[in-house]
């Protein structure tokens, strides 16, 4: 199967005067459609790794290649909205706009990319809504859920565009391990049906188990990388 | 663009209290700005009307003082037919003794056309009687009549230096205002003026009325060339050269105190929306992540301003005008008119709102750049 994400000789140098050698020379990729996990000590690199694999960081050497494309070589405008279509964040914090109701955070990606909501957005909103068991708090502000509410709403955030890349990082660390799992039965639900590519960075152990692939990193490289 | 929009609005709905405050801090500063603005005005111009409003803003007399002179027809056509001037009045004037049977007072006898008269709104300021209908009959000042000790229909007689005399008949008692001019003047018709002096068919000025009163130097110098090199035009403003500094040192400092005013508005605004960059900073990560660009972010703090400045300007020009109809509605002069006429000068209202638009824009610049360099990693890095 086609890549759809690939790191090439990926370096990352934090700070100018201190200098911090976070990643070194990493080579990875990402078949479409593929439920990667990607584990590692606290301090290793991975959200660092996460963050360039998502454009919103930028590598002091190597190449992301995002599509078959450079992003480079791309304007900041352009990579903004390939961003917006292409990839959808879940973070370890929900990150919801708390100004919004959920269905409004749900649909912000949308409002970015298109001026004026569809019709078949907004049902492809409340169907999203449903499938992540929310509809009944859909109109609530979004400070006043529960935390896994909150991060379930985040999910369904990241997927209305009908992004083609999950980036996950950590995103049951401050769920309990019944939310954790039903997070995952749910991402996983969506890989399969509308075969979005994941890749997801966790702690914890048996999670990674059930995906497809494990990558650990140890020290900004790669130490294993092991597919089912 | 629309969706920059609703962000904005959505930010300043959620922050109520803030932004009712910062609405405030724009409003109070553009209605001190109306109030002061309009107030300063609606007085010099009472002043101004008060000083000149009865009486002429162009004179042309002789460069030999009192001295008489034909008006050609030529000339005063062209000034009755000039669109910048509003009564243009011939006078024929002369000094002359008042006499009565017991006292005798110096006097100045005018001799009036009915434009004339109209410039010193003369029929309004008549305490007693009527006006001076044939070249018999005459007017005085209330003070003069008091010195004079006459009263309506009486006779009294003129006399020239040269002693020529008349006996004229006292058919109205006036009142000008000035005190010089209630004790000195007597008004007539011109005719009576020219009988006594022997003037023939000439007279010693003509008095005009403009409608810019402060066009009326340039107006004045205008009119030079078209009048003989014996005659000079004598405008209000040179003669008034104290009253001029005064307003406008009074206009400098309504400026100043404007400017100042503003300039807090300004820094208000823009110290309040900074800090809403730095809360908002969270908000600015996440939606950039989501794909929001830069120019799109910077907008979102561009419309706050906007939409401060826009509802903190109405609200400021509805508080400033309300302050000012307070104002003209109890501070009133005995007799019940206003104690400074306020014009609601439309020009300067609007500009003031835009003053305040204007400035919120201003001051949502630096937050909007600051935005730009938000960086979404450092947010989510962050917590
Ligand atoms: N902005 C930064 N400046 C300097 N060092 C940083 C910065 N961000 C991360 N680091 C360092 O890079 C290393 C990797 O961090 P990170 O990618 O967050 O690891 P992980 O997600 O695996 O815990 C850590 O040692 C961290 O201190
Ligand atoms: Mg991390």
């Amino acid at each position: 199967m086609a890549n759809i994400l690939e790191l090439q000789h990926i370096d990352k140098i934090y700070g100018t005067s201190i200098k911090t050698h976070v990643l070194h020379d990493v080579n990875l990729s990402f078949e479409e459609g593929s439920f990667n996990s990607i584990i590692g000590q606290s301090g290793s690199g991975k959200s660092t790794l996460l963050n360039i694999l998502g454009t919103l960081d930028k590598p002091t050497n190597g190449k992301v290649v995002l599509n078959g494309k450079d992003v480079s070589t791309l304007k900041s405008k352009e990579l903004a909205s390939l961003r917006n279509e292409t990839i959808g964040f879940i973070f370890q914090f929900h990150y919801l706009l708390p100004e919004f109701t959920a269905i409004q955070n749900i649909l912000l990606p949308n409002r970015i990319k298109n001026a004026k909501v569809s019709k078949e957005t907004m049902d492809r909103a409340l169907e999203l809504i449903d499938f992540v068991g929310l509809s009944a708090v859909k109109d609530n502000p979004a400070n006043k859920m529960s935390g896994g509410q909150q991060q379930r709403t985040a999910i369904a955030r990241a997927l209305i565009n009908n992004p083609r890349i999950i980036l996950a990082d950590e995103p049951t660390g401050n769920l309990d391990s019944d939310t954790a799992e039903q997070i995952y039965k749910l991402m996983r639900d969506i890989n399969k049906k509308y075969n979005t590519t994941f890749i997801i960075i966790t702690h914890d152990q048996q999670i990674a188990q059930k995906t497809d692939r494990i990558v650990e990193i140890k020290d900004g490289k790669i130490l294993l990388d092991l597919r089912k | 663009m629309k969706l920059s929009f609703s962000i904005a609005k959505r930010f300043l709905t959620y922050s109520k209290g803030q932004t009712i405050l910062i609405m405030l801090g724009i409003a109070i500063g553009i209605s001190v700005q109306i109030f002061i603005g309009l107030l300063i005005q609606g007085l010099q111009d009472s002043l101004i009307q008060r000083t000149i409003g009865q009486s002429p803003h162009i004179t042309i007399v002789s460069e030999s003082k009192g001295a008489s002179f034909q008006i050609e027809d030529a000339l005063f056509t062209s000034l009755t037919k000039d669109d910048r001037l509003i009564h243009v009045g011939k006078t024929a004037d002369g000094a002359v003794f008042a006499l009565t049977a017991n006292e005798d007072e110096s006097a100045l006898l005018r001799g009036f056309s009915d434009e004339t008269a109209t410039i010193y709104d003369l029929e309004n300021s008549l305490l007693d009687g009527r006006m001076a209908d044939t070249a018999n009959e005459v007017i005085l000042g209330k003070g003069l009549a008091t010195n004079l000790n006459v009263d309506l229909n009486e006779t009294i007689t003129l006399q020239t230096i040269l002693g020529d005399t008349v006996d004229v008949k006292v058919v109205g008692i006036f009142d000008l205002g000035v005190s010089a001019v209630n004790d000195s003047w007597i008004v007539s018709q011109s005719e009576l003026t020219q009988e006594l002096f022997n003037l023939g068919d000439a007279f010693t000025g003509i008095e005009m009325q403009v409608k810019d009163v402060f066009a009326a130097d340039t107006i004045a110098a205008s009119l030079e060339p078209s009048v003989d090199s014996d005659l000079k035009v004598v405008n209000w403003k040179a003669q008034n050269e104290s009253l001029l500094s005064g307003l406008n040192g009074q206009s400098i400092s309504t400026y100043m105190i404007q400017l100042f005013v503003l300039i807090s508005v300004i820094l208000g605004i823009s110290s309040v929306l900074a800090i809403t960059v730095l809360q908002k900073s969270r908000q600015i990560g996440i939606l950039k992540a989501m794909g929001i660009n830069d120019s799109q972010a910077s907008l979102i703090f561009i419309f706050q301003g906007l939409i401060l400045g826009i509802l903190g300007g109405i609200l400021g020009v509805g508080l400033g005008v309300g302050l000012l109809a307070m104002f003209t509605t109890f501070a009133k002069n005995p007799d019940g008119t206003a104690l400074i006429p306020i014009t609601y000068d439309a020009t300067f209202i609007a500009f003031s709102g835009s003053v305040a638009v204007i400035s919120a824009l201003l001051a949502s610049v630096i937050p909007a750049r600051k935005s730009k360099k938000l960086s979404p990693i450092e947010v989510i890095r962050n917590g």
